[in-house]
């Protein structure tokens, strides 16, 4: 392929593209050829002239040559034939609109059914062009007699999807073209067409356009056998019937058989472009399988116009399973040998760098170059044996495809991509092993995990892409969502917890061990010990912390106001608290507000590699043990669980002896189960109150569910407390048998057992019935995600789509594509969402939202 | 220290050239994906109100009437007492004569018997006449009406089968008291301890004509009533405070310059427009955009047939034919003089 200069790329823009219907003239104009042969290729396999693979219309078959243009399978663009219809055919597509002619105008003199007053005043009045016609059409209706010549005007009907009947009298084409090629230029207009581009009566076919061959290639099997596409097929179809009909008119054959082959014709023709309009069979292919013609190409999600023209393929990807790497900067995604010696990055050859790229060229080593590119376009594989002789032609103007190499720039991306945050820019770092390493810290906007998910690179080619990844896409760039105005790139899991022991009062590390911490996060400054000899955790944390860093901020953990909860950074400092995720992801967005995105992302980098050495030192984990009540404990839970089930019965006696209170607005049963749900549902958080005392404080399976690092409590409750209540459609388990959920209760039994609630727990296990009642719900989870994930992937298609174009102007005023105002000043105060800083929720509210009164 | 200020307010300013609509769909969009399909009982409302993802779904549908309309009613006078509110609530419920009253039919002699039940119409408080000459009111030529304390036959000679059961069933749906469509009020308290009903229909323009009702605070969850009673800024706000309340419920934590961008986009052109097919998409001024969404062949067909002009000033557009597009870095050009 030819090297395209990027110069040349510039040149060509398109500035509009007008859609027009064709002309017959225009047809003729366009047509490289006639077809008259209803046949391909002959016996030895060359094109028969006439047919639909004649030369004329370009070339498939690499060898030969289009006799149009001359050019090449690559060179040729394919040039357009045509078929002269014997007699002419309705464009199936275009019915609808020449019904609307023939309804409104007369079918003697061709003007519009009103007078040109009337005319003049809908004219008058403001309104879209769709408006305006369906205004005239609701006038003409009533019109029985043409007020220009005094004909009587008949009733016009359209049977789906190319008949029409006057009154019950059957309309040729022939009289239908008759009658649009009446109407005049002014009534056109009038009507909202430019007669200049788009004739009705053009709509009617007596020439048809034959696509050129690229557009219909025909496979050759691998027996030899050529098979053609199904377009093909049509259009043999359409020019056999042709002849036919032309024959038969010659011969003068009755006007019976003459009107049955026309009507054939225009099935065919009818097909060819739609073939699944309805009121009319599809033309199936041999096999039964219905052809895919004009319409099915164009349509639908795999039709061209999604598949081929919003979705483009690319080159220079790769694809492989993304796993952990707890030392690799979240700027940074590793790339396997494999992958990086495949992915090229072109570099042009200049005087300054010409030493350089031929030794890429000579070197043994990877990065080396394997491909380059000669000024006047041509590209060759760089071979052993042709190395030296390429090495003494290199020269400025040359281009190398260089392997990938440490630092260079991709584009990361996981599917269902999302939000912007799906496609972000790291650098390379080459790595051994098969798969793409990343760090933790990026897993929430890509919203991966390590459980098989694939992901996708892509390598930028030119500079400009190079340059645009860098500055607005590097993951350091993305830290703040601009969802939010929060930060999203963030520690997660064992990095939390190894910042919470890291913050703890009572951790100090040794010097030794100090120096190892420090020294994993590329610190390598040792700071004076601040508890005797040994150095406190919050000391280590402070060295990843800028200078200037002053925040305070209010955690969850301890009592509110004391010293645990209250995390104070004084220069860098860190005074007092206990970190937890909150606070991590406010001291980030801190970061990134005062001291910029660098060291944001040195500083979850840091806490990555910190936290983790500490969590490998000092350990926490949960076992068994963990989700063990004490007797008491247990003693507890029942008591909790059991006064619930009492007063259910309680709440079923009064049903049946109906003393009862009625909730307002409730029937009597409805009370009833409101009531039970609520304290049913009700024991799970008083369950999860006596865990935490029972368990402890320093229970590593309540720790990291309180710092954010791992779990709830909700986990906690259902595997050591009580899985409780379970819920289909927003209710108490109901459905099963009739009156009862299971053929273990009796009928119409409303206690809390019979109805889906389970008093086990997850270590316990589950009697049967439980399980059962588990997995009525779960299952009824699942479903629902299925469904919602297609319900709001439609919906974020459909408000992408519809805002797609809207952006900020200079004057900060929100426009359209074509310029329309959307909002005067972007959402009201002209701020960035990503750069409100949001310690302080009220501070966010922006002005000129109206507060409701 | 104004320039100082003023720095500090530019930094804080949107970037020009910024997609802020494709941000709002992703901001929007995303948490899509992690909202529940359930419906929730707001505080003291008794129907179930689509919240969540249906509930967005439907908002950005422009649906001409919720699922459930549900009403909040504030009140002018800042009663202390429950039961005050309580009497107005029962004021505004709708009551139907199916209601307060039981119907049998007898075909046979073609009559229908409407048993009035008096305990019903004490507790909320109606006169037995005043239905009775509601009743005759409803009634069409040739049907004759006799009665007798709480019992009304119906006698219909000349009707048929049919006619005689549409009969009874517009006589259930008989408006007698109240406030049409509202039905299920519930008094809570918000939280600045307020009275104030919630009840389930809308029908504003009625509700105000009751003295009590403070027609500045009550509102609907129906925008499009919203639109008819106040208008298009109104509406606007309307969206822009359920969406907001819809991700708020939901713990979706996004922005409201988002929002206001949808709602914004929503009603620029004075009216509610709905985003799909019908509405924003659809009267997009590019055919390429357009046909790229959905119905393709519709709109190509119809660009033809009026000679239309895509003058390619979208995003869609560009991709399709493979040009930069018109958002951020694709917007701005850069020329260099290369100096010799």
């Amino acid at each position: 392929m030819a090297m395209l200069d990027e110069n040349d790329i510039l040149e060509k823009h398109i500035n509009k593209i007008k859609f027009t219907l064709f002309s017959p003239e225009m047809i003729r104009k366009m047509s490289a050829v006639k077809l008259f042969v209803a046949d391909t290729y002959n016996d030895d396999g060359y094109p028969i002239e006439g047919g639909f693979a004649d030369l004329r219309m370009g070339v498939i078959d690499p060898g030969l040559r289009c006799k149009t243009c001359g050019g090449s399978v690559r060179s040729c663009p394919g040039h357009f034939g045509s078929i002269e219809l014997i007699r002419p055919v309705i464009h199936p597509e275009f019915a609808p609109m020449i019904y609307m002619f023939l309804k409104s105008t007369c079918h003697s003199c061709g003007k519009t059914l009103l007078t040109n007053d009337e005319i003049n005043e809908i004219k008058g009045e403001l309104m879209t062009r769709d408006e305006l016609v369906s205004s005239i059409m609701s006038k003409v209706k009533k019109v029985k007699k043409c007020p220009h010549c005094a004909a009587e005007q008949k009733e016009i009907k359209f049977e789906k999807p190319t008949t029409f009947y006057e009154e019950d009298r059957l309309l040729l084409p022939t009289e239908v073209r008759d009658r649009l090629a009446k109407i005049s230029d002014e009534d056109l207009r009038n009507l909202g067409f430019d007669p200049e581009y788009s004739r009705p009566e053009w709509a009617v076919l007596t020439t048809l356009l034959v696509p050129p061959v690229n557009v219909r290639p025909s496979i050759t099997l691998e027996s030899g056998e050529r098979s053609e596409d199904d377009l093909t097929h049509k259009l043999v179809e359409i020019i056999r019937i042709n002849q036919r009909l032309e024959s038969n008119i010659n011969a003068g054959a009755p006007q019976l058989i003459i009107e049955d082959l026309w009507e054939l014709l225009q099935y065919h023709v009818t097909t060819y472009f739609d073939n699944e309009s309805p009121n009319i069979p599809a033309a199936r292919h041999r096999s039964g399988r219905p052809l895919k013609t004009l319409s099915q190409r164009l349509k639908g999600k795999e039709g061209r116009f999604r598949y081929n023209l919003s979705g483009k393929r690319v080159n220079f990807s790769a694809r492989t399973v993304v796993s952990p790497d707890g030392c690799i900067s979240i700027n940074e995604v590793g790339i396997p040998e494999y992958i990086a010696s495949e992915l090229t990055v072109p570099i042009k050859i200049t005087d300054w760098n010409l030493e350089e790229c031929k030794n890429l060229v000579k070197s043994e080593e990877k990065p080396k170059a394997v491909y380059v590119t000669t000024p006047d376009g041509r590209r060759r594989k760089i071979t052993d044996t042709n190395k030296e002789e390429i090495i003494t032609e290199l020269a400025a103007g040359w281009t190398i495809e260089r392997q990938l190499k440490d630092g260079d720039i991709v584009l990361f991306n996981r599917y269902p991509s999302l939000h912007r945050m799906s496609i972000m820019a790291h650098r390379t770092k080459i790595l051994p092993g098969k798969t793409f390493r990343v760090s933790p810290s990026v897993t929430a906007p890509y919203n991966a995990d390590f459980d098989g998910d694939e992901m996708n690179i892509h390598v930028p080619q030119r500079e400009e892409a190079r340059a645009e990844a860098e500055n607005l896409m590097l993951v350091e760039d993305q830290i703040i969502s601009p969802r939010h105005g929060h930060a999203i790139v963030a520690p997660t899991e064992d990095h939390i917890t190894g910042a919470y022991l890291l913050s703890l009062d009572e951790t100090s590390f040794s010097k030794n061990e100090t120096s190892d911490l420090l020294s994993m996060a590329g610190i390598n400054e040792l700071p004076k010990p601040d508890m005797k000899d040994r150095y406190s955790g919050k000391l280590i944390l402070s060295q990843l912390l800028p200078k200037n860093l002053n925040i305070k901020i209010e955690s969850k953990i301890g009592k509110k106001g004391s010293a645990k909860s209250t995390i104070e950074i004084k220069n860098g400092q860190m005074i007092s608290g206990y970190l937890e995720k909150k606070s991590l992801y406010n001291i980030i967005e801190a970061i990134v507000l005062y001291s910029g995105t660098a060291q944001a992302r040195d500083f979850i980098d840091g806490i990555g590699k910190i936290g983790g050495e500490v969590i490998t030192r000092k350990g926490m984990t949960v076992s068994l043990k963990d989700y063990t009540t004490s007797d008491e404990g247990k003693k507890k839970i029942k008591q909790i669980v059991d006064n619930a089930e009492k007063q259910v019965n309680v709440y079923i006696m009064q049903y049946k002896n109906k003393t009862l209170e009625r909730e307002p607005g409730k029937s009597l049963k409805e009370t009833l189960e409101s009531k039970s749900s609520q304290t049913l549902g009700g024991i799970r958080s008083n369950i999860g109150k006596i865990l935490e005392e029972d368990l402890g404080q320093d229970n590593k399976a309540i720790v990291i569910a309180k710092i954010g690092a791992r779990g709830s409590i909700i986990n906690v409750t259902q595997m050591s407390g009580a899985i409780s209540q379970q819920v289909v459609r927003e209710k108490r388990l109901h459905r099963g048998y009739r009156y009862r959920t299971l053929s273990h209760f009796k009928q119409k039994d409303l206690t809390a057992t019979a109805r889906g609630f389970i008093k086990s727990n997850f270590l316990d296990g589950l009697n049967p019935i439980e399980y059962v009642f588990q997995s009525m719900s779960a299952r009824e989870s699942i479903v629902n995600t299925a469904i919602r994930t297609a319900r709001s992937g439609y919906m974020q298609r459909r408000i992408m789509n519809a805002l797609q174009d809207l952006v900020v102007k200079d004057d900060y005023s929100v426009r359209d594509g074509s310029g329309k105002i959307i909002e005067t000043v972007y959402g009201g105060d002209g701020r960035d969402t990503m750069k409100i800083k949001k310690i302080n929720e009220e501070l966010s509210t922006p002005v000129g939202v109206p507060e409701r009164e | 220290m104004v320039t100082k200020i003023n720095k500090g307010k530019n930094e804080l300013m949107v970037t020009p050239g910024e997609g802020v609509g494709i941000m709002t769909a992703h901001s929007l969009g995303e948490p899509g994906t992690q909202m529940t399909m359930r419906t929730f009982h707001l505080p003291g409302v008794v129907e179930m109100v689509p919240t969540g993802l249906p509930r967005l779904i439907e908002i950005v549908d422009a649906k001409k009437k919720p699922k459930k309309p549900i009403v909040t009613v504030y009140l002018k006078e800042r009663y202390k007492d429950k039961k005050k509110v309580e009497e107005i609530a029962m004021k505004i419920d709708e009551v139907l004569l199916e209601n307060v009253a039981r119907f049998s039919e007898d075909f046979k002699k073609k009559q229908v018997m409407i048993t009035i039940d008096k305990k019903a119409l004490e507790e909320r408080n109606l006169g037995l006449v005043e239905i009775k000459k509601k009743i005759m009111g409803e009634l069409e030529s040739g049907i004759k009406m006799k009665h007798q304390r709480e019992r009304v036959l119906l006698i219909a000679k000349d009707l048929q089968l049919r006619m005689l059961r549409k009969l009874t069933n517009k006589l259930k749906a008989l408006h007698v008291a109240g406030v049409k469509d509202i039905t299920k009020p519930v008094v809570t308290q918000d939280e600045n301890g307020e009275w104030l009903i919630i009840a389930g229909g809308s029908n504003l323009t009625d509700l105000f004509k009751i003295p009590e009702v403070d027609p500045k605070k009550s509102t609907t969850n129906d925008i499009m009533e919203i639109y008819k009673l106040f208008g298009i800024e109104a509406a606007r706000n309307s969206i822009l405070e359920e969406i907001h309340t819809t991700m708020k419920i939901q713990g979706a934590d996004v922005d409201i310059r988002h929002i206001c961008l949808l709602a914004d986009g929503m009603t620029a052109d004075g009216e509610i427009v709905s985003v799909g097919r019908h509405g924003l998409s659809g009267k997009k001024p590019s055919v390429l955009a357009r046909a790229a969404f959905e119905e393709t062949v519709k709109h190509l067909v119809n660009s033809a047939i009026h000679g239309e002009e895509d003058k390619l000033n979208g995003v869609t557009e560009n991709i399709l034919i493979g040009q930069p597009v018109p958002l951020g870095t694709g917007l701005v050009k850069l020329t260099m003089k290369p100096q010799k």
